[in-house]
């Protein structure tokens, strides 16, 4: 098993998500993240797909997903270098005693402050998934009242 | 021109060139079919289910390599379709299927007969178009035409509301092309994997062909048959593809799988190298995918590149239409004289390639077949249903021509016969088409014999009658202690009574010569071996749809047999 990060380009139809998300689901895949938007051209959006699974089955899912009419492109990153990032929300309890210490936090990480109450503090962070998921394991002995991520979007690295 | 959106999808279909279209009426779609009613260009066949009219849509483009096409009501009229539908979508046959909705406004409410048929079908579709407006409704129909039937085809789908059927269009014309940026197919193979795959030819001392369905759907068989005789090398067809070779030809050793020939298996297995040509590797034609062919190298030509490597790993893929690559590849490939290899592969074919314990009392379902051979001179359209009726109809038929053989291989769909048949002999009137049956297949479209009767559409129904699910019987004797659970037809509920023992009541139920008769279609029935040839001649003789039952001898299998999950040559011979 391994983690794929998939890019497809799809016509911006109405029934072209649920023909991606059909063929994982048929053979029991769950993704794991799962993020749509227009592209620069709004008759195409760009679906990234984040999903573990197994390497020759996920080989053949994108085989099946170049197959799809209304898919234009399919890019699984694993064979080319790429910049992804996803973006956290995340508000964890604080009190007077603590808050000090928990923005010091958030600095260290590079988190924005979203809001600020009495009780709590709600951070903004952007990174890869690595970056989220170390910020999320420190906050965590605070107390995390709720906790939002995007999925991950990816973009291939320049060539030099 | 104005026209209303139901005038815009008769026209579609005339411009089109649909002869005939198979369906069933309902509330959203009696615009369509009001149009209909002064439509001279398309016969209008009327099923008695809309499941037939799937099925016979997908028994006319697999007669003709023309698109068929089926129509039907919103909510249950659509559900009816989706087993002819998922039948023609696993086999790569080209339908269009067109279905009513229910009104745009009050989709996604649970209106009355509302079922989200794009939702339903996506899976089973090669894809499927909701129209949303008047206005896209021509694009839409020159799409799915264009898709079904291109690149590797398959079903579409196109579900219309009423008020877009209802609506009007200024300045309608029916396009003349078509471009879809997102989907074009790959016709010409890569010439480099072409000339690898010639190299390795030239290089192999056993090479086989398999060759399959994509043959038949690329229109390939003269550049196979070509191939074949340029090289010698012997040719096994998947069922998919009987009919894709010569079924007399001395290179064809038969299909492989199964319930394939011992020469096809025994080459597959000892070969060095496969030449597959639109084949997809099924289950049923591997067994035991690790033991597959262990020594051989693999050519993959195919027209999709998701078939490549999907269960045998492919050394050298070749994607395109079949037809295009075996023209460049006998271009250049070399002159290969047959030699010890041949020797071996036509001792392992032997006489025939298959072959049973005949009998002078019982009627043997083989024998009937082979009489039908006969009685046709191997010139028919065969239909069949699923079971053992198939397996003999494709052991025991020899197929000379590609389009002559309608089964149901991939979603292996009992039922799927009669309709099949009756599609072809839509569009081939005069020729012999005989749908072969097996006593429980036959009843789940049996309805069909009324849409025969009245139409007069000349389909001879073969009916092998052992009172069993006689498949699942076989499995249940080989494989569960004869333990025979819910398939014997006649018997009690599990049928012990009679297994084995041969006493079933006397009584036929449904006595199929009472039942055609009441379609007013003629039936025949022979109960005796020396009865075969009599009753098929009556039978063949009749000039509209005609029933021939014969009671075989229920317990005989289909052999030989290669166990699910076994190596190719492991096989049982009865
Ligand atoms: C009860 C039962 C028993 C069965 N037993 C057997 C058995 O013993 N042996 C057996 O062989 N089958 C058997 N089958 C059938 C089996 O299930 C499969 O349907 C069959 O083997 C598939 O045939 P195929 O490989 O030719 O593929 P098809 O389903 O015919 O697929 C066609 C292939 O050709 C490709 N193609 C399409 N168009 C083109 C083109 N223009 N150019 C190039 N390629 C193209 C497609 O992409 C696809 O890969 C049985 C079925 C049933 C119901
Ligand atoms: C719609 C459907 N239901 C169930 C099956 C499973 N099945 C495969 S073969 C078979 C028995 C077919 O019996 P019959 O039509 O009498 O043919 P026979 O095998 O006796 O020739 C069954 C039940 C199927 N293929 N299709």
């Amino acid at each position: 098993m391994s983690i794929h990060t998939i890019s497809v380009l799809v016509e911006n139809n109405s029934g072209a998500l649920s023909r991606v998300a059909g063929l994982f689901s048929s053979r029991g895949y769950n993704i794991s993240s799962l993020t749509v938007a227009e592209t620069e051209d709004s008759a195409i959006s760009r679906m990234t797909i984040v999903v573990d699974g197994e390497e020759s089955i996920l080989e053949q899912i994108t085989k099946q997903l170049n197959r799809l009419i209304d898919v234009i492109k399919v890019i699984d990153f694993l064979d080319d270098p790429f910049i992804q990032r996803e973006v956290l929300l995340l508000r964890v309890e604080s009190s007077k005693n603590n808050r000090h210490e928990i923005i010091e936090l958030g600095n260290i990480f590079k988190a924005r402050i979203a809001a600020v109450t009495h009780t709590s503090v709600t951070f903004e962070l952007t990174g890869n998934r690595q970056e989220i998921e170390d910020f999320i394991l420190m906050v965590k002995p605070y107390g995390i009242k709720e906790l939002v991520r995007s999925g991950t979007i990816a973009i291939t690295k320049p060539k030099k | 021109m104005k026209k209303t959106g139901a005038q815009i999808i008769i026209d579609a279909l005339i411009q089109e060139n649909v002869e005939v279209l198979f369906g069933y009426p309902g509330g959203v779609v009696i615009p369509i079919f009001d149009v209909l009613y002064d439509t001279k260009e398309i016969k209008f066949i009327l099923t008695r289910h809309e499941q037939a009219a799937a099925h016979a849509a997908d028994g006319y483009a697999r007669a003709t390599g023309k698109v068929g096409v089926c129509l039907a009501t919103s909510g249950p009229g659509a559900t009816n379709l989706m087993t002819g539908i998922a039948t023609a979508y696993l086999d790569s046959i080209p339908i269009v299927a067109i279905t009513g909705q229910v009104a745009s406004p009050l989709l996604g409410t649970d209106a009355f007969q509302e079922a989200d048929i794009v939702g339903i079908s996506r899976p089973i579709t090669k894809h499927n178009f909701l129209v949303k407006s008047v206005s896209e409704l021509p694009g839409v129909l020159k799409k799915a035409f264009h898709i079904a039937k291109t690149g590797r085809p398959g079903p579409v789908l196109v579900d219309i509301p009423v008020d877009v059927s209802r609506a009007e269009l200024e300045n309608y014309q029916y396009p003349q092309t078509v471009s879809i940026r997102s989907y074009k197919p790959n016709i010409n193979g890569n010439f480099r994997q072409i000339k690898r795959a010639v190299e390795a030819i030239e290089a192999s001392k056993k090479p086989v062909v398999f060759a399959g369905g994509g043959i038949i759907l690329s229109g390939a068989n003269e550049e196979l048959l070509e191939f074949a005789k340029t090289t010698n090398i012997p040719v096994t067809t998947s069922l998919m593809g009987l009919g894709a070779f010569p079924g007399d030809h001395d290179l064809f050793i038969g299909m492989p799988g199964m319930h394939g020939a011992k020469a096809a298996n025994y080459a597959l297995q000892e070969c060095d190298l496969i030449i597959s040509i639109g084949a997809r590797f099924d289950d049923r034609v591997t067994g035991y995918v690790a033991k597959f062919a262990p020594n051989a190298r693999i050519i993959h030509m195919d027209i999709d590149p998701a078939a490549i490597s999907k269960i045998i790993k492919v050394d050298i893929p070749v994607v395109g239409d079949a037809k295009n690559i075996l023209s460049s590849l006998i271009k250049i490939v070399k002159k290969r004289d047959p030699d010890s290899w041949n020797e071996q592969v036509m001792k392992w074919k032997g006489d025939a390639l298959f072959s049973y314990i005949k009998s002078e009392k019982e009627i043997k379902p083989q024998a009937v077949i082979e009489a039908l051979y006969k009685e046709t001179a191997g010139e028919a359209i065969i239909a069949t249903e699923v079971g053992q009726n198939q397996m003999w109809a494709a052991q025991y038929y020899k197929y000379k021509k590609p389009r002559t053989l309608l089964t149901s291989g991939g979603l292996g769909t009992m039922g799927y016969g009669m309709p099949a048949a009756m599609g072809a002999a839509m569009a081939f009137p005069d020729s012999v088409v005989v749908d072969i049956a097996g006593d429980g297949s036959i009843q789940m479209n049996i309805q069909e014999l009324a849409t025969l009767s009245i139409n007069q559409i000349p389909v001879k129904i073969l009916i092998l009658n052992n009172y069993y699910l006689g498949m699942v019987r076989q499995w249940q004797d080989l494989f569960y202690d004869r333990r025979y659970s819910a398939t014997c037809l006649l018997g009690d509920y599990n049928g012990a009574q009679n297994a084995g023992s041969g006493n079933f009541s006397s009584k036929y139920i449904p006595d199929f010569i009472t039942l055609a008769t009441s379609y007013n279609v003629a039936a025949f029935r022979a109960e005796k071996s020396d009865e075969i040839v009599s009753v098929l001649k009556k039978g063949l003789a009749v000039k509209g749809p005609a029933v021939m039952e014969f009671i075989v001898s229920p317990e005989e299998n289909v052999f030989p047999m290669v166990p699910a999950g076994k190596p190719l040559d492991e096989i049982l011979e009865g």
